[in-house]
């Protein structure tokens, strides 16, 4: 559907409006409904003017201090880009643009830490379970054959096992 | 007429589920990136096509069991198919809007009850979604965790110890977890008090959205609930928090309704059966009418005044009604003024008989 002010975009959005419990619908693109504020920019783009106002004032300021503009070595997004979009490229890019990330992840998390599930911890830890198991079983053997010392050794053995993934 | 063989409705929709008199869906989005792949926005072409070939390779040509039950994934390449079948799934809430628009080596994959879908460099080289009926957030994370497992068995993801699963968008970071459900609260609208409600939402660290995302407008009083930020609390307290702020959602909206019946009740019945009048009646209606009337059949059937309507007919309504799907029963695109006729059609047909017709 065209854009029932311009007649040229598609419309993107659509609006419903009651004056005195009369409805009237109006389709605008994207465009227009900025322009008859029908998009509250702060509502629609809050995370693009969020990165702004917290890297801009900062950007020429730093492009001064590295004496040349700061880009991306891996997938060659630089500062600039990284502000406009509020995208970065690629993995590396948290590694380049580190000092300038973590201001605006701290203020839009309220955290700087990620504590939930980790692929490597899931291998790690799938691990460290099974050999946890197969000394339990070892440990039952050998109280059965009432070789304790060797069963209060396994016993310390699990006991620093569990430690390091943090179970109980 | 009305060509029921050109559409395939979703397991959420379908289906019934917890508490679906307010709660129609639950879902789980993980956002997930490749190692040493650019993100799709910095990808070269050959790059975007190894993400794809990897995932084809994952999840094709096999049966995956996940917590006992199998899924068998099929797929879509969105430059290669109609508006309005892309639209469709825009639609049913398996693709964002976002996605569906132009764009190389973007795939939909999808399982054969679209619980699960995954986009394919979207923002993000994946988003991992799980999408059931009712209120089973928890279930949806379960079934979340296993694909995400499996698929990282096969790969090896972008992850930082410090930041966790990392993305093109730094919103998304830590647990990459958008969980949220969507919610029909037509007694706490009608009441005036919806934005005290999502006040209170969004200081429990909760934000509440249109239908269809970011953005978009709400219809037929429906709204999405999922949770602000995605690091530095585990998935588990993520998703306890959505859940149990929903449970208090739930509560709000049934002492609406119960208020509504006993203090206002000729204006609430007044309401509804014009409602039902207007949707059996009806020779033109637009969708976003249409969406408002039925949210009103649908509360007048939950509060008894209704009896002749079963449930999951008029959820299939809220989706049938909409513009790709009801081009897609029809069989060829049509312009808006048709279509508004013909969704007047549609709806008299189904009201017809109690289960409906589709
Ligand atoms: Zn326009
Ligand atoms: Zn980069």
């Amino acid at each position: 559907m065209l854009c029932d002010k311009c007649k040229k975009n598609e419309a993107s959005i659509h609006i419903t409006k009651y004056v005195n419990d009369e409805k009237s619908e109006v389709y605008l693109c994207e465009e227009c409904a900025k322009e008859t504020g029908h998009i509250d920019e702060n509502d629609v783009f809050s995370f693009k003017n969020l990165i702004a106002g917290i890297l801009n004032p900062d950007t020429k300021d730093y492009e001064f201090q590295q004496g040349e503009v700061l880009k991306c070595e891996n997938c060659g997004l630089s500062y600039k880009e990284f502000v406009k979009e509020g995208k970065v490229g690629c993995a590396d890019c948290y590694d380049t643009f580190e000092d300038n990330l973590l201001p605006l992840i701290k203020r839009i998390h309220g955290s700087e830490k990620h504590i939930g599930k980790a692929p490597e911890d899931m291998h790690k830890y799938l691990r460290v379970k099974e050999d946890i198991k197969q000394l339990k079983e070892e440990m039952e053997q050998v109280i059965e054959e009432e070789n304790f010392e060797k069963a209060a050794e396994l016993r310390d053995e699990i006991y620093a096992l569990k430690k390091k993934i943090g179970s109980d | 007429m009305f060509n029921k063989n050109n559409i395939t409705l979703s397991s959420w929709i379908k289906q019934k589920g917890n508490e679906d008199q307010i709660i129609l869906s639950s879902r789980i989005r993980l956002a997930r990136n490749f190692k040493k792949i650019p993100f799709p926005g910095q990808s070269k072409k050959e790059q975007l096509d190894k993400v794809v070939s990897k995932m084809k390779d994952i999840l094709l040509n096999k049966n995956l069991k996940i917590n006992g039950e199998n899924y068998k994934f099929n797929y879509i390449e969105i430059e290669n198919v109609s508006p309005v079948k892309r639209n469709m799934y825009v639609e049913k809430n398996l693709s964002s809007p976002e996605f569906v628009k132009n764009g190389y080596g973007k795939i939909l994959f999808y399982d054969q009850d679209e619980k699960i879908s995954i986009m394919v460099n979207e923002e993000d080289h994946l988003r991992i979604q799980i999408l059931l009926p009712g209120l089973q957030i928890n279930k949806a994370w379960q079934i979340a965790d296993k694909i995400d497992d499996i698929i990282e068995q096969n790969t090896e993801y972008a992850f930082s110890k410090k930041w966790g699963y990392l993305s093109a968008c730094p919103t998304n970071i830590g647990t990459g977890l958008r969980a949220s459900v969507m919610v029909h609260l037509p007694a706490l609208n009608l009441s005036g008090n919806i934005n005290n409600l999502f006040e209170v939402v969004g200081k429990l660290g909760l934000t509440v959205r249109g239908i269809y995302g970011e953005g978009s407008e709400s219809s037929g009083n429906i709204f999405q609930i999922s949770n602000q930020i995605t690091l530095g609390s585990k998935e588990e307290d993520i998703i306890d928090n959505l859940a149990s702020v929903t449970k208090q959602v739930i509560n709000q909206e049934q002492t609406s309704r119960n208020r509504l019946f006993s203090e206002r009740e000729v204006f609430i019945k007044n309401k509804i059966l014009r409602s039902y009048g207007k949707l059996k009646y009806a020779y033109s209606i637009s969708t976003n009418e249409a969406m408002e009337l039925l949210s009103y059949v649908k509360l007048g059937m939950e509060m008894g005044i209704i009896k002749e309507i079963d449930s999951l007919l008029l959820k299939k309504l809220f989706i049938l009604i909409r513009p790709a799907h009801l081009q897609s029963l029809i069989g060829k695109e049509i312009n808006s003024e048709e279509r508004d006729i013909k969704r007047a059609e549609l709806i008299k047909n189904e009201l017809n008989v109690k289960g409906g017709k589709i």
